[in-house]
């Protein structure tokens, strides 16, 4: 099984490929089934409504497993147990927890704007779980097989920065506020990284489809597999992919919004109870999707990272990759100390961006230069000669000093 | 016509009204949002993808928050004491009526002056990209160049300010 195409899945050993293959179809094959119990005209809307079921659940299940394994990793990264009383390894933590949150008092303040208040977590979290219809998690596994895929997740995306403002106005706080600006600011800087990081790829595949992305990258020769990520254009863009995605999720050590020693808790600093666990799963499904778009641009999707391990099933390896993901940016906040505001700024605009549209430049000379080992030398040594002149240049300028305030003197 | 259409129409023109309507200028610009959400999904229901997620990621994303920010930043947010309809709604009445005549008679005259395009045409995304760098790149080019001039004019601005205050 050298290369493998995709659609013609030719059964070359009568009884071992319909295993494999069931077992890498196992969820769609069990969507047919439950499916086909129901009289025919209802079957499309049915099965549809499973898919949408089967995400709906899935991903909140992965959440309250992430909340423990990130409080588990953190208090191992800083020296201390971390939960570990309710449950095995405090595993059932997250039902506590759920449990709390489902019976706090949800607290609205008088000034509040209510509908507005009430409405925020609501818009978050359903413009966040819209972002995973489009995400391809398996072979055949996509909800909604879009032509124009890329664009309508980042669209969704989009439609998550003003969740988050209608939270911070409508608090009435100026912790809240201060914290929604701050948010809207940063994810409208680093969309455009994220933007432009993406273009690349859809350069490459010429396609917005995330299934034709995958399909571009599940080709292996000699054994190794076609990801993005092994080309110079697809490592400079995944990096700056990756630190777009920490930023637009408001992960540390992009976390400014939620800057706990500045402002409270930002723009969900009035939020209780449940509205608040809402904000909380927004922001880990937010993780989950932008991480899963990653893994489906640039690390190959569903695609096996080795053409002897095709035969693990697609949906394996897609969660893998997605938890790896959540890993490193549960091993980030762990690490690394916040951002100030202007540094973020510059950051974005003044060197992140211009790396993005030199990246353009790159693929695109890529393409142009033929396939042979001409075009790996030219496009890492331009990559990286920009790097190291934008790096060098940045540290010329002897901006690194004692700190200096404007304001508050 | 479908009810969908029915319904998406409905929730597209309540948004505009209440946007109208509203007293508070922020609840203005989050109704104007839901409008353009509305719009976006009416493309989407005429099988014009891209022209609906288009709408969706430049409106919803960007534009809605540009308005937000602007009225943040101007100190329009507070409830203003006067009246929703202003002393001149006659003259917008009339002016709004004489645009939607003229856009209704250019469509009504389309339907006359292109009769072979009531099929649903069957556009992708890659044939819209063609089209922008092939028959259409020269208004593209203008706009690229007037997009540029007017973020230039903001860098300007915004250092004219800067410079001010020291």
């Amino acid at each position: 099984m050298q290369s493998q195409p995709k659609p013609p899945r030719q059964p070359k050993r009568e009884c071992e490929i319909p295993v494999i293959e069931k077992t890498d179809q196992l969820f769609v094959l069990l969507q047919h089934w439950l499916v086909s119990f129901l009289p025919a005209a209802m079957q499309p809307v049915a099965g549809v409504l499973l898919s949408v079921v089967a995400i709906v659940c899935i991903f909140p299940a992965l959440f309250a497993l992430t909340t423990v394994f990130e409080r588990k990793g953190l208090g191992r990264i800083q020296n201390r147990l971390g939960p570990n009383r309710v449950g095995p390894f405090g595993l059932l933590q997250p039902v506590a927890d759920g449990i709390k949150s489902l019976t706090k008092e949800d607290i609205v303040p008088l000034s509040a704007d209510a509908v507005v208040h009430y409405l925020a977590p609501v818009v978050l979290v359903v413009a966040v779980f819209m972002g995973f219809a489009v995400l391809p998690m398996g072979r055949k596994m996509v909800l909604v097989d879009l032509d124009a895929g890329l664009l309508f997740y980042f669209a969704m995306g989009a439609s998550t920065e003003l969740a988050v403002f209608m939270a911070g106005w409508s608090s009435r706080n100026k912790y809240s506020l201060l914290g929604a600006m701050r948010a809207v600011a940063q994810m409208i800087s680093y969309e455009v990284v994220l933007l432009l990081s993406s273009v690349t790829v859809v350069m490459m595949t010429g396609s917005l489809s995330l299934t034709k992305i995958v399909e571009a990258q599940n080709q292996y020769s000699w054994g190794l597999p076609h990801w993005f990520i092994f080309t110079p254009w697809g490592c400079a863009g995944f990096a700056m992919y990756a630190i777009a995605a920490t930023a637009e999720t408001n992960r540390s050590p992009f976390d400014l919004p939620e800057g706990e020693s500045e402002l409270v808790a930002g723009y969900h600093t009035e939020y209780s109870g449940f509205k608040f666990a809402l904000f909380f799963l927004g922001e880990y499904l937010a993780m989950f999707s932008i991480s899963g778009l990653g893994t489906t641009l640039f690390l190959g999707g569903w695609s096996a990272p080795l053409s002897s391990l095709t035969w693990v099933p697609s949906w394996i390896w897609f969660f893998t990759k997605l938890m790896l993901s959540i890993f490193v940016f549960i091993w980030m906040r762990g690490t690394l100390p916040r951002l100030r505001q202007d540094q973020l700024m510059n950051f974005a605009w003044k060197f992140i961006l211009p790396m993005c549209l030199l990246n353009l430049f790159v693929a695109g000379l890529w393409t142009y230069l033929g396939s042979g080992w001409l075009r790996w030398v030219i496009c890492s040594a331009i990559l990286i000669a920009a790097y190291a002149a934008m790096g060098w240049g940045e540290m010329r300028r002897g901006k690194i000093g004692p700190r200096s305030y404007r304001y508050a003197e | 016509m479908s009810y969908l259409f029915y319904l998406l129409a409905a929730l597209t023109v309540a948004g505009a009204l209440a946007a109208l309507m509203l007293k508070n200028t922020v609840h203005c610009a989050l109704v104007l949002t839901v409008a353009f959400a509305g719009l976006a999904m009416l493309f989407l229901n005429l099988d014009a993808q891209f022209a609906g997620i288009a709408q969706l990621l430049v409106y919803v994303g960007a534009v809605a928050i540009l308005v937000v920010i602007a009225i943040l930043l101007t100190k329009g947010s507070e409830t203003s004491k006067d009246e929703v309809f202003s002393r001149s709604w006659l003259v917008g009445l009339v002016i709004a009526a004489a645009v939607f005549a003229v856009l209704s008679w250019a469509v009504i005259g389309s339907i006359r002056v292109l009769p072979h395009e009531m099929a649903v045409p069957d556009v992708t995304v890659v044939q819209i990209g063609d089209a922008l760098v092939d028959r259409y790149v020269l208004p593209l080019e203008i706009v690229a160049v007037l997009l540029t001039a007017a973020m230039i004019g903001a860098v300007i601005v915004a250092r004219h300010e800067k410079e001010e205050k020291r």
